[in-house]
């Protein structure tokens, strides 16, 4: 099998980015065209004169991607170039949740062909690990710093794939790098499916949650096992598959394999706040039938 | 003016002026079309959404956009795969792709956009004034102002062909001013579909986004390769001055209509005082020569098509006999109490031999009308500087003392 995305990038031991990007890419085939916003994925990437994609790619900004990938559609729509060339945009959870929903809203409203895959890697990694809107609630990043008043980031994570579906989107799926045949099957029915169809993909990152370069695939199946990212199909708005976990880990096996929670372990009211998420994974499970 | 052409009456129509740069893009064949409305310029996108409703346009998408930053984003795609692009802004839109405008042209992807001049906020204002353009002159647009309609029009298939000459590879921006221009009825002739296709070929990419050729754009370039991306830009705004003058000459061949190059001059040859600008002031000026120099003034005019690339040779030429220069600018540089066209023309000539002096005057913000005397007191605190010397060098025009 020819190999769409090649090594030899600049991305970490470990990273997520080029895990997920690898399967997005054997689930899309060679016949697509990728667009990236700004992020670590673009930057560790293509270094000028060089690049680790053999199909054709794109980037322009940060908060463009969906507009972008838009663009492309109707250009083959209008040259009579489409034929089966898929369309996909693969940004971080700072380009898809924040800067760039305005033009992701846009283009799934005005119904382009095309798949939009979402890595989440929970921060703005390229930049330095800041706080996006994907940041879990309790997470400790350098913009939602824990601290003697702080247990890091206040907020839960967006509901991206709940928005999405809201557009009316026919296919929304949520995967993880952990389970690459389920993310390789997902994002190739994505494409599949006609009209703006999206992925979400949980990804550990191994310099912005703090843990070894050789676990980011057994974190993130944790994450998994512990309700806190279900894992679920959507068509036409419905649920229609989700993926069981058997008998739950507790969060905190998954909290204490990263460093980015360590205060939970070491504040005083560490365990109230542990409590708390735990709460949100036992709503997920039950909100998902986990 | 150099009138070579003459309009040939039995093939004009009164139309308004944005409809009649709306027929002109669908007569250049463009695949993608993608806009946001916003006054005044939202007649022209009106205008192509019919033509798309009537089928009139073959081969072409129109992308209704949810934002000014989204029109100009999606056209990064469609160029990138190959496709003729079209948007068309002004304002507030056109300060919103700020970010996207630098990136079209250094990713060199001849977009053009037709850029209905008016005021940027605040106090918000719908009407004209050049702040909005000149604001964005330095993102890399190829800027070109047209003087009335027909000039509008015909530009857009100008402005196809110089960003799109291999040569070039850079966007253009067509400037009308806002209602002035887009919102006038006037006889135009509209661009004929034969003479364009003759006038106008296909758009050839040297690259596109292709599964069968991949390729990446838009990389990081390190400190070791970026210099060399600006450089290159900026040789292909220089290549564009050549092809500025040569697709105005084509046009003339194959249309009969000329408005000038890079610039227009009109009654320059023996004038003392010349005055320069942008736009549909031009007629205004061109008015108030003509009774002045019944009068016996030796006033002549500099019209400037092209303020990017900046056609400094062409004005040292035009101006070296000039015994003052008047520039006439329909924006300022706060802080400096200059407009750009004004300070342009002064630096482009220090370190030459003419000291000829140069006063500049803004003029026209937010659409205060511009009455031909107001042009007269221009044109005779000119002669005083003539025999006196330079008192104030630039100075805000029409202000109302007593509103302030
Ligand atoms: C308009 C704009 N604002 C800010 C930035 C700086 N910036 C570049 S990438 C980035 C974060 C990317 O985060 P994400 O999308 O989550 O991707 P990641 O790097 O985490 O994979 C930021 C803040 C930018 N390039 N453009
Ligand atoms: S910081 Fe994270 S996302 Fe970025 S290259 Fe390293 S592992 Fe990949
Ligand atoms: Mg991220």
């Amino acid at each position: 099998m020819k190999h769409l995305f090649v090594s030899g990038h600049r991305g970490c031991a470990g990273c997520c980015d080029a895990m997920a990007t690898k399967f997005t890419l054997m689930g899309a085939g060679e016949d697509c065209i990728v667009v990236s916003p700004t992020g670590c994925l673009e930057v560790m990437t293509t270094p000028f004169p060089e690049t680790s994609w053999n199909v054709p790619w794109i980037h322009s900004l940060f908060e463009n991607a969906a507009a972008v990938a838009s663009g492309i559609e109707a250009a083959l729509k209008a040259m009579g170039k489409k034929g089966n060339t898929r369309v996909v945009a693969i940004g971080g959870d700072g380009a898809t949740m924040d800067i760039g929903l305005q033009a992701i809203s846009g283009a799934f409203e005005r119904g382009h062909d095309f798949t939009y895959v979402c890595i989440d890697n929970e921060a703005y990694m390229n930049t330095g690990v800041q706080r996006s809107s994907g940041t879990p609630f309790n997470a400790s990043t350098t913009t939602s710093p824990a601290g003697k008043v702080s247990f890091g980031n206040q907020r839960p994570k967006k509901n991206m794939p709940a928005i999405i579906a809201a557009h009316g989107s026919p296919y929304v799926a949520t995967t993880s790098l952990a389970y690459g045949k389920d993310m390789i099957a997902k994002v190739k029915k994505a494409t599949e499916t006609p009209g703006p169809t999206y992925i979400h993909c949980h990804a550990p990152c191994t310099t912005g949650w703090g843990f070894d370069t050789s676990k980011t695939v057994e974190i993130a199946r944790m994450a998994v096992k512990t309700g806190l990212w279900p894992l679920f199909e959507m068509e036409e708005g419905e649920i229609t598959k989700v993926r069981k976990i058997g008998t739950p880990s507790p969060v905190e096996d998954y909290l204490k394999m990263q460093s980015r929670f360590k205060h939970l372990f070491s504040k005083e009211g560490g365990a109230e706040e542990i409590a708390k998420i735990q709460a949100i994974a036992d709503k997920n499970i039950d909100h998902y039938g986990l | 003016m150099t009138t070579k052409g003459k309009l040939e009456m039995e093939k004009m129509v009164v139309v308004e002026g944005s409809y009649a740069v709306a027929h002109a893009v669908k007569i250049c064949r463009p695949n993608v079309i993608s806009a946001y409305p916003i006054t005044p310029q939202t007649h022209i996108v009106e205008g192509l959404s019919q033509f798309i409703a009537d089928g009139e346009i073959s081969n072409c998408e129109y992308i209704n956009v949810e934002s000014e930053f989204s029109a100009l984003s999606a056209l990064v795609g469609s160029s990138a795969v190959g496709a003729r692009c079209y948007s068309a802004t002004t304002s507030q839109g056109l300060e919103l792709m700020h970010e996207v405008l630098f990136n079209v042209s250094g990713m060199r992807l001849p977009i053009v956009m037709t850029v209905v001049n008016r005021a940027v906020s605040a106090p918000i204002n719908i009407w004209n004034d050049h702040q909005d353009a000149i604001s964005q002159r330095d993102t890399g647009w190829i800027q070109l102002y047209a003087e009335d309609l027909q000039e509008a029009a015909d530009m857009t298939a100008q402005a196809f062909k110089i960003a799109e000459d291999k040569e070039v590879l850079m966007p253009a921006m067509v400037c009308m001013d806002g209602f002035i221009l887009s919102h006038v009825y006037e006889p135009v002739v509209l661009l004929e579909q034969e003479l364009t296709d003759e006038y106008l070929p296909t758009y050839e990419p040297l690259n596109t986004l292709d599964p069968k050729k991949p390729l990446s754009f838009g990389a990081l370039a390190d400190p070791n390769y970026y210099t060399e991306f600006r450089y290159l830009q900026q040789k292909a705004m220089e290549n564009s001055l050549k092809k500025i003058e040569d697709a105005a000459n084509e046009f003339y061949d194959v249309f009969g209509r000329y408005y000038g190059g890079l610039i227009d001059e009109y009654q320059t040859e023996d004038a003392d005082i010349i005055l320069m600008a942008m736009g549909s002031i031009v007629g205004t000026i061109k008015d108030t020569i003509d009774n002045l120099r019944q009068k016996g003034v030796k006033v002549g005019l500099l019209k400037v098509r092209a303020f990017r690339p900046f056609p400094a040779e062409a004005i040292r030429k035009a101006i070296k006999d000039a015994k003052v220069v008047v520039v006439l600018d329909k924006n300022i540089s706060l802080g400096l109490n200059e407009g750009a066209l004004f300070t342009e023309t002064k630096s482009c000539l220090y370190n030459t031999k003419n000291r000829v002096p140069v006063v500049g005057y803004m003029i026209g913000h937010g659409g205060r009308d511009i009455r031909m005397n107001t042009i007269e007191n221009i044109i005779s605190e000119a002669q005083e500087v003539m025999k006196t010397g330079i008192k104030l060098e630039s100075q805000f025009t029409d202000v109302r003392e007593e509103l302030l």
